[in-house]
Order: C-alpha cells, then structure tokens, then sequence
C-alpha cells in the first residue's frame, strides 16, 4: 500500500476494533444484548410486542419505539436524530405485518462513547431483536468509515480518529443470507443484495468519489462483522432452546 | 385492461379520489408505470421554486422559500457574544427549525413534531461542515492592535485586561418556520436558510462609554457620537454553497422532491446535499424497505447535481432582484 495512514492504536486502515457481544443480560426484558466495538460499548433491552400503537402510527403494521439514553445529561437534538435513524433502520429489517397493532421498545443505554457509537447501538438492537425473538426480514450490520483528509478511508474510527476526520460516513447493510434456494433472488440487477444500503449518515465535506469508496469498503468489512454476529447468536441458540 | 389488473382493482368503477385514498399504492404504481406522477410531473423533476428575500423586515436577514407548496420562512437574528475559548476567532450559528401546527395535521399544538428536533440537528449539521460560512467572518471588530490604540489610549496599563472583552464576535440565530409542510421539508428549510444568510448584512456597531457593543440602527449612526468600529454594513460571503435534493426510491423508479403525500405511501427516503462545487455534504437515508444499490445512489446523486444548478440560478436570480430594490 502506497498511501499508508498511521494510525493511534496501530491498525491498518481495514481493521476493526475487538468486537464482543453477549446476549440475555438484562433478567426483566424480553431481550437484551450488550455490543462492543473496542471502547465504545451500548446495553440495547427490547420490551414487547406490547398491545396497541402509538397514535398516528398504522394500527395494521408493528410499530416500533426507540429510546436512547446517553452515558450522561440529558437527551436533546443529537439523541432524536439517532432515535429516529433507529427507529427507521429497525423497521425496515422487522417483519411489522406479523404483529399488526402492536408496539416494541428498543431502549439504548450508552455504556461508553469511543466512537463509531451509532454503528454499535445498531448492531446492539439488532442482537437484542434477535433475543427477543422479534421476527426479523434479515440482520442489519453497522459500520462506521472515516475519510482522511488525503481521501484514504480508515475503517472503525476511534473517538481521537473521528475528530481528525474529514469526512464520516455510517453505513447499514443487510446481513448476507445463505439462501436455502441457490437460485433465490438474492441478486437485484448485478449486485448482490448485501451491497444494497439500508441507512447512510454522513458527517463533513468528502468528494462523491471518496463516498462510494468509503461505500465499497463498508461492504468488504460488513461481511466480517456480519459472519460475527452470526456465529454469536448460534453460539448461543442451544443454551437458549 | 382487465388483464393488467389481475387482483381486480375497482378503479373502473370507483371515482378516483376514492381510489386514491382507498389504494393508494395501487394508485401511484398506475402512474410510475406510465412514467409520469399525479401531479403531471416527470419522475426525475422538482417542483417549482420560488424564492423571496427579506420576508421579515425586523430581522437581520431573511428569506421565505416555497417548493412547490411546501413553504419555509427563515430569518436571522444577529447578537453579540464573547467566543468560546476554544476557538477564540470564530463566531457561531445556532439553527432551530420550527413546526407550528399550522403547518400540518400531523402536528398537535403542544406537542412538538417528532421531525423538527431530527431537521434542526441535520441543517445545522449540514451548514457547519459545508463551511458555507466562513465563522472568522462573523468577527466584529478584526485586528487586535488598532481596536487597543482606538479605544483605551489612556489605560495602557490595564490593556490586557480588557482585551479579552474586546473580542466580539456575532452570534447568529436562525430561526426556520415550516408555514406549510408538502413533503421535502429539509430541501426547502435548507434552501431558506441558505437564503436568508445571503440576505444577511452584519449591522454597524460602536462602543459605549463602558466599552461595550452597541448595533446601530441606520439613522442612529449617524447622531451618535461614538464613532462607528466598522465602516459599514457588510455582507457575509458564501463559499460552496450547500443545495439538496430528496428523493424517493420505490421499486426501481426514482422520485425527486416528493409531495407530502408519496412521503406518506413509499417511505424510503433519500437525502442528498451537494454544494456549489459538487462536493458531496450529506448523503442521508434512514432505514427505509427500498434498499439502494449503487447505481440508485448514482442517480440521486446526477439529480442532486442537476437541482443544484436550477436552485443556484433561482438565488442568483432572487439576490439580483434584492440588489434593484
């Protein structure tokens, strides 16, 4: 590699920081999921389904509530942002015709902020529906890519990493399903479906370019985290049947 | 016809605005299928865009935006402030976006709008990483010599004291009113904005006997006997001004700058912010069922692109006519 970025703990620019995730944490919810990535660490509790929507939600689909809680203060502009961002992600990977008029809560309690904090509340939630036993479409993976200010894409940045940033870009991907059916339409057009994207959330000044490299990487590394997390919940269906 | 139509809809026999409101999903795919939109628009066109500057007179700076019938008034309030320490030559912004309950049926008095909060955050996320203004230009008085020499000649000694006080920088508030919420609500707040900081002239100020700032109204400045700090009024100067364009994905079809209705049918969303020098600011999509590849992401960019040059001749065009006025 040409372009090199040194960076503070000593990764390459591709390299993910320890992940760690542990389901069934909390005894009162229906499920609970802890999920780290390095420093940064998010507890996701999923409550219900529970009777009846909110108002001026679809009585015939499943709603679902976010509620994020941060490490410390109060919660205001950022932590609605992130709550609609969730709310939205998680209902496009929930089948919300199975339990028409009902609600699920999701609620995030930030553990510890270093970084890449909205990627790991996602991929927090998402074991924590798994959990519950909330019927899912597929697994959303989240990945958090930096752009340096040479256009090299650092992947996973640490909270020193995203104040030197250019430009950050969040990314959500479907989880790749091994498909019973060999010949299932898992393609759309020429692309596989894991590369379709689920959310984007971009922070800074970037050319498009350095967007759909940054795009292009998200995909590579959101194999990885998806194989994770899908060896974590097998590893843990036994114990739990 | 009957063929088309296995699942035996009864748009033959039923009056459309009662299909429309019955099956409307069905309604929009007859209209994508002829690649046309109910409201006699192309897919890939937004609607008409109007814009008007200094909608507020008592305001600093102001502008009122409409995208279609989508209507937004922003105006700026300007303040003196002393910086913050840890960027002590740089003024700062703050942004809020209101949802009267005027503006919908969707929103209750009282109740605040769940989309306001997650706008404000996104446009003020979005003005202050375009770097559309640049903070240093906010500063007041500049050159830190010549104000000392000026104004305490005689208190050479207590100089550095007073200095720190010296530095004052606006503060500028913007505050955006949704008059009437048609969907596209972040590409017409951020068009208003965008407006009003163009419209926006810093005020002249002096200082008082205590040393303090004081904005000077236009015939004040003239009785006054404290003399002026800065010359004249004086524009901000916008570099790479950021523009957006909202567009739906629906199955295969791209829908530029959707009504409020589409927004209600088919949900997915994307947001994309380009500026001036086609440099992408934001690209955002929150959840949605519709997955974007590549090539759809593509697509809104290449509108995006094209919007940009409409919406930027549009602020030529309103910011000429301000200057015949």
């Amino acid at each position: 590699m040409v372009m090199e970025v040194d960076r503070v703990d000593g990764r390459t620019p591709n390299q993910l920081r320890p992940l760690a995730c542990s389901r069934n944490v909390l005894n009162r919810a229906h499920g609970s999921a802890s999920w780290s990535q390095g420093d940064t660490k998010v507890v996701a509790a999923v409550y219900g389904p529970k009777a009846g929507t909110k108002k001026g939600e679809n009585p015939e689909k499943a709603c679902i509530e976010v509620i994020w809680k941060t490490k410390t203060g109060q919660s205001g502009k950022p932590e609605k942002e992130y709550e609609m961002i969730l709310r939205r992600t998680l209902q496009s990977i929930c089948l919300l015709n199975i339990h028409p008029n009902t609600t699920t809560s999701v609620i995030l309690q930030v553990v510890n902020d270093d970084g890449a904090l909205l990627p790991c509340a996602i991929n927090a939630s998402c074991a924590a529906l798994v959990d519950a036993g909330i019927p899912l479409k597929h697994l959303a993976v989240a990945i958090s890519c930096g752009v340096v200010e040479s256009g090299y894409v650092i992947l996973d940045p640490s909270k020193i990493e995203e104040q030197k940033l250019k430009a950050l870009v969040h990314l959500v991907f479907p989880n790749s399903v091994p498909s019973v059916h060999p010949k299932e339409s898992s393609r759309v057009g020429d692309e596989p479906k894991e590369h379709g994207l689920i959310s984007s959330v971009t922070h800074g000044r970037m050319s498009v370019d350095d967007y759909l490299h940054s795009l292009e990487r998200g995909h590579a590394a959101s194999a990885k985290l998806s194989a994770f997390l899908r060896k974590n919940l097998q590893s843990q269906v036994p114990s739990n049947a | 016809m009957e063929a088309a139509n296995p699942s035996g809809d009864l748009s033959a026999e039923m009056e459309v605005d009662a299909f429309r409101r019955l099956f409307p999903l069905r309604f929009f795919d007859r209209h994508l299928v002829e690649s046309i939109r109910p409201d006699g628009r192309p897919l890939g066109r937004a609607r008409d865009t109007t814009l008007a500057l200094g909608a507020v007179a008592s305001a600093d700076g102001s502008a009122l935006a409409k995208i279609g019938s989508t209507t937004m008034l922003a105006a700026i309030k300007l303040e003196v402030m002393t910086p913050a320490t840890e960027s002590p030559d740089e003024g700062s912004i703050a942004i809020d976006f209101h949802m009267p309950p005027i503006c919908s049926p969707m929103v209750r008095p009282g109740r605040p709008a769940e989309a306001a909060p997650v706008i404000s955050k996104q446009l003020s996320d979005t003005i202050l990483s375009s770097g559309v203004i640049n903070l240093k230009e906010l500063c007041l008085i500049s050159g830190k010599a010549a104000w000392m020499a000026y104004l305490y000649p005689e208190e050479r000694n207590n100089m550095n004291l007073k200095v720190d006080k010296l530095w004052n920088f606006m503060i500028t508030i913007v505050d955006i009113y949704c008059l009437d919420a048609d969907g596209a609500l972040f590409d017409a707040a951020l068009l208003s904005a965008i407006a009003a900081f163009s419209h926006l002239e810093i005020p002249v100020v002096s200082l008082d006997e205590d040393g303090r700032v004081v904005i000077l109204s236009q015939d004040e400045g003239l009785k006054t006997s404290n003399e002026p700090v800065n010359a004249e009024k004086r524009k901000l100067t916008l570099s790479d001004i950021p523009f957006s364009l909202t567009c739906i994905l629906y199955k295969n079809y791209i829908l530029a700058d959707p009504t409020a209705e589409e927004e209600s049918v088919m949900e997915t969303l994307i947001t994309v912010v380009l500026d001036s020098s086609y440099q992408l600011v934001s690209l955002y999509k929150p959840g949605g069922s519709v997955l974007a590849y590549t090539s759809a992401l593509q697509d809104c960019i290449a509108l995006t692109r094209h919007r940009v040059q409409e919406l930027k001749k549009i602020l030529d065009e309103a910011m000429s006519e301000m200057e015949v006025d």
